[in-house]
């Protein structure tokens, strides 16, 4: 059967970066392929080609037999692609069938007909045997869940014949899920192709009926579900030689520093932590386990609401970014740009922030500081939003030695930077570590967290799934963050 | 499809009953008022709710309502006016020295006057829509600028209308003013239009997420744009009410009156969120007739007038705070 949507050596670059190498890509009528790969693999964006809010440098994409160009998602919708968004892209305060017709409102006499939106919505809820949602409800008061549903009415609203759904699953609780999977299965029965993004591996093989696995830019294998074991599955997505790259291990561990016993709050459960001096632990997970949930738990952004948490032995409790600097709880944060640095001040306004914003104004040597990190002293007066990515990240550490921490949360320290910066970075923080400090590191990338790594917390759904030693395998760290078992 | 609109199930919705909606405490609030107010002026031997009472209100609320219900179009797509005050200034002008007396004239100036205040606010438009200047600082500037003129070139109140124009202004239908007539009138147009019309839909569509409605296919920036026009052309339209009562245009009268912040007082206090998105004129007309209740209880009270402000003032902030935390709460449900 010829498919619905064929996509051909499909091309992206960003920035001189290739994100997409000649993806070839099919969804069949009544068809659930699954689009997998790590972090930053191009599910997204070859999404996103499909919906039409990029276009593909080359390569074409053929719907219905017919070459197609979309020129915006609205293009691609009226064409019956459309797409369910990871994070939603509802109106809270709307009703549901104000949303599901957003935009495309019936219109009777001049005015909106709301009996027949309302009906119709209701027609398509009853279709998904939906039945706790009423099109009048605002969405704000849907749980998570049912706001997808109405994501999914929408879709089909718009006579979707092929719907491109990313990490669906992402925002869902455990039982949630089991109504998803309902939800996709009838729409499979309705002749819908499916093109599910995800990295849980078992809802990849408990849906899917062909699995494409991207990796870098590239597609590195694409086979019918049954042909495929989890464990193929798992180093088709991670197999890459580990690059040398990174300074050598601590030998002794010293005193806990840290230590975290039951602590929960939104986003988390049950963690419990010891971070001693001289040891890097790597906090592994796949988006959304709750990495990034920990790191500002620890560092009082989102602090813990259960649990206890003691710096050198001593009781403490962080309910603010301000008790976890007094307390010596450094953060490199995630996004450095919007919450590290003060963009439009100079190198040395931005070293002395903390220092002197929880510690009062006094005197150090700011040039030594950052010639410690490797700024050259002739940098200090310059605005940082000239500095590039990797001096930038180094601002960023000199700014938390100004406050000799006694614990660095170290949240994607590398992200953005270029490989000679993070080999600067990976050396820093060893460095930092030797002089006593403790560091938890967060990486999405695994080579790195393994290479740099004394040992390896991984977390699954807001909680820790198991710890693995230094050296251990990217597959049982997959392995162990999507829950596969293999 | 409506073959299956029979055998639909009995849905349940039991979270929309008992719920106290902004609109409902804003009324709530306004009959809490009266009845205080009342009874206060009671004490002092006087009566709020007599025939010239009832009059003042209305009167109080006619220009500020028809301020009030432009900036609350504007307000809902998430976009601000500070230009209404100075505009009803220039356009009383428009409206007087156009008549000069002349009854032939009346027609001409009205809609000079309207045009006029829809250009304003199509230069208000654009700029925060093409120029991507913020909403607050376009339309100061715009305000800014017409004040130049105006100080620049009067000096003080300028025209005159004919008799027959200030009917408009001094006509009652029993205790009600002509004009609160046109008003009210004006708000049910301006209600059905934001909640029946897919244009009103699109309006709450763009200040609930104007991104969300731009990949939906909604021109986001066509939508402000059309609420910046309707916004100016109220201010146009109480300009000329004021004509209407004065006799002649006066470069300040708007200014005086406060309408700028004052309508905006008016639209948040009526329950729509200042960042858009929720709302409507119902609760602004509410909160337009509490607004010019305080204003009446004061004088008859005679407090005052830094009293009064201090008053008006802590009642929009505790307004505000209610509605924040009855969101806060239905967040927690």
């Amino acid at each position: 059967m010829a498919p619905i949507v064929r996509m051909n050596g499909i091309n992206k670059r960003f920035l001189g970066v290739d994100a997409l190498k000649d993806i070839d890509l099919e969804l069949h009528a009544g068809e659930v392929h699954a689009l997998v790969g790590e972090n930053g693999a191009g599910k997204s964006t070859l999404m996103k080609i499909l919906a039409g809010a990029h276009r593909p440098d080359t390569g074409t994409i053929v719907l219905n037999g017919q070459l197609v160009s979309f020129a915006s998602p609205v293009h691609a919708q009226r064409a019956g692609i459309a797409i369910v968004h990871q994070e939603m892209t509802l109106l809270p305060d709307r009703s549901v069938a104000e949303n599901v017709y957003l935009g495309r409102e019936p219109v009777r006499r001049g005015h909106v007909d709301r009996a027949r939106m309302q009906a119709a919505t209701a027609d398509l809820l009853d279709r998904l045997g939906e039945r706790g949602i009423t099109p009048r409800t605002p969405v704000r008061r849907l749980p998570v869940a049912q706001q997808q549903v109405v994501e999914i009415v929408k879709a089909l609203s718009m006579d979707a014949r092929v719907i491109a759904m990313d990490e669906p699953t992402a925002a869902l609780a455990e039982h949630e899920v089991e109504l998803l999977y309902d939800l996709v299965g009838r729409l499979r029965a309705d002749g819908i192709a499916v093109l599910y993004v995800s990295h849980r591996m078992r809802e990849v093989f408990d849906l899917s009926q062909r699995i494409t696995v991207l990796k870098d830019g590239a597609l590195v294998t694409s086979a019918a579900t049954t042909e495929m074991t989890p464990d193929q599955l798992v180093r088709a997505m991670v197999g890459r030689p580990l690059d040398a790259m990174f300074p050598d291990r601590a030998k002794t561990r010293g005193p806990v520093r840290v230590s975290v016993r039951g602590g929960g709050n939104e986003r988390l459960r049950d963690i419990t932590i010891d971070l001693a001096a001289g040891e890097i632990v790597g906090l592994a997970g796949l988006q959304g386990a709750g990495r990034s949930a920990v790191a500002r738990a620890l560092t009082g952004v989102d602090p813990l609401t259960r649990g206890e948490v003691e710096v050198d032995d001593r009781p403490v409790r962080i309910r603010s970014p301000r008790a976890a600097i007094r307390h010596g709880i450094a953060h490199v944060t995630e996004d450095r740009k919007g919450e590290g640095l003060a963009l439009r001040q100079t190198v040395r306004d931005n070293t002395m922030l903390v220092r002197n914003a929880v510690f009062g104004r006094s005197r150090i040597d700011v040039d030594r500081l950052l010639g410690s990190v490797g700024l050259a002293a002739g940098r200090t007066g310059q605005e940082v939003r000239f500095l590039s990515g990797g001096n930038q990240q180094k601002v960023v550490l000199a700014k938390w030695l100004a406050v000799a921490p006694k614990v660095l949360v170290a949240d994607e320290p590398t992200r953005g930077i270029d490989v000679g910066a993070k080999r600067g970075v990976y050396e820093l923080l060893r460095e930092l570590a030797c002089s006593g400090v403790a560091i938890l590191m967060i990486s999405s990338e695994l080579p790195e967290l393994i290479g740099m790594s004394d040992r390896i917390l991984v977390m699954r759904d807001g909680h820790l799934a198991g710890e693995l030693p230094a050296g251990s395998s990217e597959e049982a760290v997959m392995a162990l963050a999507t829950g596969s078992g293999a | 499809m409506t073959a299956t609109q029979a055998a639909q199930p009995v849905r349940h919705n039991a979270t929309s009953r008992g719920r106290v909606t902004p609109t409902l405490m804003v009324y709530l609030a306004l009959v809490v008022l009266l009845v205080v107010g009342s009874v206060l002026v009671a004490m002092r031997g006087g009566v709020l709710l007599d025939h010239g009472g009832i009059l003042n209100i209305l009167t109080r609320s006619t220009v500020l309502g028809l301020v009030a219900i432009g900036q609350t179009m504007v307000i809902l797509t998430g976009s601000l006016d500070l230009s209404p005050a100075y505009l009803i200034g220039l356009c009383s002008l428009i409206a007087a020295e156009t008549m000069a007396g002349d009854p032939g004239m009346v027609v001409p100036a009205v809609l000079l006057t309207v045009g006029f205040a829809a250009l304003v606010g199509l230069v208000n438009g654009l700029v925060i829509t093409a120029l991507k200047v913020n909403a607050f600082i376009a339309t100061l500037g715009v305000a800014l600028i017409i004040r130049g003129y105006l100080e620049n070139t009067y000096t003080g109140p300028a025209g005159s209308v004919p008799r027959g124009f200030q009917h408009l202004g001094y006509d009652r239908i029993g205790p009600v003013p002509l004009s609160t007539v046109v008003m009210l009138v004006i708000a049910v147009a301006v209600w059905w239009y934001l909640t029946r019309t897919k244009g009103g839909y699109h309006v709450y569509a763009v200040g609930g997420d104007a991104e969300v409605a731009r990949l939906s296919g909604i021109r986001t920036g066509r939508t402000i744009v059309m609420t910046h026009v309707l916004c100016s052309v109220m201010a146009g339209l109480a300009a000329l009410f004021l004509v209407s009562r004065l006799g002649s245009g006066a470069p300040l009268v708007g200014a005086d009156g406060g309408y700028d912040l004052e309508s905006i007082a008016a639209v948040v206090l009526g329950g729509t969120l200042l960042s858009g998105g929720r709302g409507g004129v119902a609760g602004t007309i509410g909160g337009v007739l509490i607004l010019a209740t305080l204003d009446t209880v004061f004088d008859d009270l005679g407090v005052t007038p830094f009293l009064k402000d201090v008053v008006r003032g802590a009642v929009l902030i505790v307004a505000v705070a209610l509605y924040a935390r009855s969101q806060l709460a239905r967040r927690a449900r």
